[in-house]
């Protein structure tokens, strides 16, 4: 995502004029077909232009070579095989419970023919020179990747095949691989693959392959393959963020500026020092706003265990300079934004003549949304080991960035790349936190300052929460112009919210493209008359992406929205969400003012309004959409595009005589295009409708004097399994075919889960919620 | 001096008797399966058994050990195939799993005292153990799966 702010910021300062149209584009077909593909293994070659591409679509690299140091086009970096046949998968993304070890491993597997029980996984670390783009992010992995791994497995197998036909003397076109074992029918010959590994691995990589034919898959698409990891994860052997062992090694915490742009202004360690096990305590300077990347300072302890690194700073006395936002306030903030959201703002996105459009409609309608800061609290809070010395640096980091976080760490400590080791663990969840590398560089101060022995940093939930990179806090105004039959002729939709921008330059105070285009601009409704503005909004805490971004308030927003306007028209909320999508077709992203469209070439990847109808169907289906409800109880719905993915979410709800919600049911849709691994899409939806429940229902991070009022759990509260639905239906939709375009996984499910919520908690009580989290709204007071 | 034994080993400690057992596990002892989550018995990533009772570790002394068994997800079982174990991986329970461990101990105990738990049981023990990734469907199943009243998910799984 860092790489897309850059691109975004450039793109910013020489914005095209939004074009005004609701086009069909079908420009191009997708790339081939079913059966056996010979393709060229490089992919690189950017896709054929057409002569309706703009110069600058003919120049912009998409998906995967889109982004830095794009893809490794070289199956030896990425398979070895081992004289024993053991096959193992270097995975360069980071596994945070995507289940992208698994995926990718299977994924090179099948196109290996390679025996399951026999493939192995290490992790790569940070090195895209070697690897190719390592930020684990965006909900790209496979999406970026997959064709790419299906590439260097088949081009393996096509090389141990060749290697079996050198030994036996015979052509390779002769000789067959399948389930480790190549095989001559004629003179009914076989080896294993590790006898001919070695052989193998000498051969020049072949120019082109022959993918499999999908219908032979064993592995992909099956979901069959249990997670690579569970062995070690259910015995407590999974190596996380702090569980690296080395000799000598000393722990530390720091004290951060409860302040965003705060400074230390003295401090008095007498206490501190007394608690037996303290090393030394010093200070660490921050990195000035906008902080990017780097450490917020304050004052370190380091010491001979954890426990003794928390007392010491427990103890410490410091007097902080606040800074700039030292008044920080989100209920003063919130009205601030609110103002802003009633006045226009910069137009991002127009078509038609919405004033004059809004003048005459029979009847006009606005509602006000709001979604405050939200915090990504991975149950692994940030967590690094570092290892300074002589001129080094190894870092050991649950990072969803090692290469950002190896380039942090060259700057920090003034090393060139060759000196800076950034080696990856499995992560106790990502959500976007773990994308910017701090804490790395934090630990690696901490190990310089004590003069060679290895650090580990542990950071507490208070820290985690105190010190976020907090999701964006917002202000949605949305005014429709209706006609006589209830449907807009005229729609005005204000976002105000702080920029992720704000981290990485002077605070732009206007949402990015990439912002922008997660479900604003392009919200693909058949209205002839369309606005978007996006009024100024400053920042005033570190913000950052969490799980799915900016399309939460967009989509809680929008679909809320949708649902009121159904309702002023006495219609049903589905059916009337269908018709404002309008009939299927697809829609240049570039056509309705998103310039972004998640990185994917706009060609391959239309907005496809057919592929949303579907999921908004198969959700309201599953959920047995009109059937009558009892008193208290109410079905809800909602649609959104993201991440190139259509999600749908229907869910039943409760509300009790005390007001309070009860999530009963959830049925959720999907559509990503061809599936890769359906059993981690399935998890991926189950634990999306739960982290979209936790914003919709209770999660909320609100500031004071600068300063987070919540400090753990108990304060910033996410769901429990006793909230928890009994039912989460999740239904695939499969589009597409294998040599297609996918979708992201990751992070598509979240942003329908509060809206099909707050809509079904209207339908089960009339009363109507414009803000997260919802808590105790539903009270009948 | 404190006495104690973890996984079936007999132990001393002479540090401080206020250090959590946690982090006496993970930096003493070096047995990593035991999660900090959040330092408050608010989450119950750091889940142990102690005297056959599951206890959050982050907030239980060295010192209440004193003479006592400690079992975290290291000794739960000696080849890692607890029925609990056995079930969290027939059903992929998993997404990061970091904070499983600490769930495999605490539906272990609730399984020694509840055989047969309802769901509503279970929502009721298991509900000071978060899971961010939202795992909750999966446990509940994993759960009946370990107390034999439903069979592990039928196909092949490599």
């Amino acid at each position: 995502m860092i790489h897309d702010l850059k691109l975004m910021a450039e793109q910013a300062a020489a914005e095209p004029a939004p074009r005004p149209a609701l086009a069909n584009v079908s420009r191009r077909g997708i790339l081939g077909g079913a059966g056996a593909l010979v393709l060229a293994l490089s992919l690189r070659t950017p896709a054929k232009a057409d002569e309706t591409q703009t110069q600058e679509q003919k120049e912009h690299k998409y998906g995967a070579d889109g982004m830095p140091h794009g893809w490794r086009d070289d199956p030896k970096v990425f398979i070895a095989i081992a004289p024993d046949g053991t096959v193992t998968v270097t995975n360069h993304r980071s596994e945070m419970g995507q289940g992208v070890r698994t995926s990718v491993a299977l994924t090179v597997a099948d196109e290996l023919e390679a025996d399951w029980p026999k493939v192995k996984v290490v992790q790569a670390w940070g090195d895209e020179s070697r690897f190719g783009n390592q930020d684990t992010d965006g909900s790209r992995s496979l999406r970026h990747f997959f064709q790419h791994f299906r590439h260097a497995g088949a081009a393996m197998r096509a090389m141990l095949t060749e290697a079996a036909a050198k030994q036996w003397g015979v052509p390779a076109s002769e000789v067959s691989a399948k389930n480790h074992t190549l095989t001559h029918a004629k003179s009914g010959r076989t080896l294993g693959y590790g006898a001919v590994a070695q052989a193998a691995a000498e051969l020049p990589v072949p120019s082109s392959v022959t993918l499999k034919d999908p219908k032979e898959f064993r592995y992909i698409g099956t979901g069959k393959i249990g997670l690579i990891d569970n062995f070690d994860i259910t015995t407590g052997r999974a190596i996380y963020g702090a569980d690296t062992k080395l000799d000598g090694m000393l722990y530390a915490a720091i004290a951060r500026p409860p302040v965003y742009g705060g400074t230390v202004t003295s401090f008095d360690d007498a206490e501190a020092k007394k608690v037996a096990g303290v090393v030394k305590i010093f200070k660490i300077d921050g990195a000035p706003i906008p902080s990017e990347f780097m450490p917020l300072g304050g004052v370190a302890v380091v010491a001979k265990n954890t426990w003794a690194a928390l007392k010491a700073r427990e103890a410490l006395k410091i007097t902080w300079d606040d800074g700039p936002n030292a008044s920080y306030d989100t209920d003063v903030f919130r009205k601030e934004l609110e103002a802003a959201a009633r006045q226009p703002g910069k137009v991002v996105r127009t078509q038609g003549d919405v004033d004059a459009a809004m003048a005459k409609a029979t009847k006009k309608v606005v509602a006000e949304y709001f979604v405050p800061h939200l915090v990504q609290a991975p149950m692994e809070p940030p967590a690094a080991i570092a290892w300074v010395k002589d001129g080094m640096c190894e870092a050991w980091a649950s990072t969803q960035g090692p290469q950002a976080a190896n380039d942090r760490l060259m700057k920090a400590l003034n090393l060139p790349d060759d000196k800076v080791k950034v080696n990856v663990t499995l992560l106790g969840g990502g959500f976007g936190r773990k994308s910017k590398p701090d804490y790395v560089v934090e630990a690696a101060l901490c190990s310089r300052e004590v003069g060679g022995a290895p650090v580990k940093l542990a950071w507490t939930r208070d820290d985690d929460i105190h010190h976020g990179y907090y999701h964006t806090i917002s202000a949605e105004r949305i005014e429709a112009g209706l006609d006589d039959k209830g449907m807009p002729v005229a729609w005005l939709h204000r976002s105000a919210a702080p920029t992720i921008g704000s981290i990485f330059a002077p605070d732009p105070k206007h949402e990015l493209p990439f912002e922008l285009g997660m479900g604003l601009v392009n919200t693909p409704f058949a209205i002839p008359n369309m606005r978007m503005e996006n009024p100024e909004a400053a920042a005033h805490v570190r913000i950052g992406w969490f799980r799915s971004v900016s399309n939460i308030p967009h989509a809680f927003a929008i679909q809320s929205f949708v649902s009121e306007l159904a309702h002023e028209a006495g219609r049903d909320p589905k059916d009337y969400l269908l018709d404002l999508i309008g009939q299927p077709r697809k829609i240049d992203p570039t056509t309705i003012g998103d310039v972004w469209n998640y990185g994917e070439d706009p060609a391959r990847y239309p907005i496809d309004t057919g592929r949303l109808r579907g999921v908004i169907e198969a959700a309201a289906k599953g959920a047995g959409w009109g059937r009558e409800m009892p008193k208290g109880r109410g079905l809800g719905i909602a649609g959104h595009y993201s991440f190139v993915t259509y999600t749908a979410v229907a869910a039943e709800v409760e509300v009790d005589d005390k007001g309070q919600v009860k999530v009963h049911a959830i049925d959720i849709a999907v559509d990503c295009g061809p599936q890769v691994n359906p059993e981690r899409i399935r998890s991926q939806m189950e634990g999306a409708v739960v982290m979209g429940m936790g914003l919709a229902l209770t999660s909320e991070i609100t500031f004071k004097k600068g300063r987070a009022q919540q400090n753990n759990f108990d304060g910033y509260e996410i769901i429990r399994i006793d909230a928890a639905p009994k039912v989460v239906r999740v239904h695939l939709v499969s589009t597409g075919t294998y040599d297609g375009p996918l979708g992201g996984v990751g992070e598509p499910g979240v942003p329908p889960v509060a809206p099909a919520i707050a809509n079904a908690v209207f339908a089960a009580t009339g009363r109507r919620i414009r803000q997260l989290p919802i808590r105790d709204q539903a009270t009948g007071a | 001096m404190i006495k104690l034994t973890v996984n079936g080993a007999a132990r001393s400690f002479d540090g401080d008797p206020d250090m959590p057992l946690l982090w006496y596990l993970r930096d003493e002892v070096g047995l990593t399966g035991s999660k900090f989550g959040c330092g408050a018995a608010l989450c119950g990533a750091c889940t142990i058994h102690l005297g056959g009772t599951a206890v959050r570790s982050c907030i239980t002394p060295v010192s209440a050990a004193e003479g006592q068994e400690v079992v975290t997800i290291e000794g739960l079982s000696p080849d890692g195939n607890h029925p609990v174990q056995v079930a969290w991986r027939d059903q992929n329970v998993a997404q990061c799993g970091y904070c499983q461990c600490g769930q495999i101990m605490q539906a272990a105990s609730l399984l020694k005292d509840t055989p047969q738990p309802t769901d509503a049981q279970i929502d009721d023990g298991m509900s000071g153990n978060i899971c961010r990734c939202g795992t909750y469907p999966r446990i509940r199943a994993a759960i009946h799966q370990a107390a034999g009243q439903t069979a592990a998910p039928k196909g092949e799984r490599l």
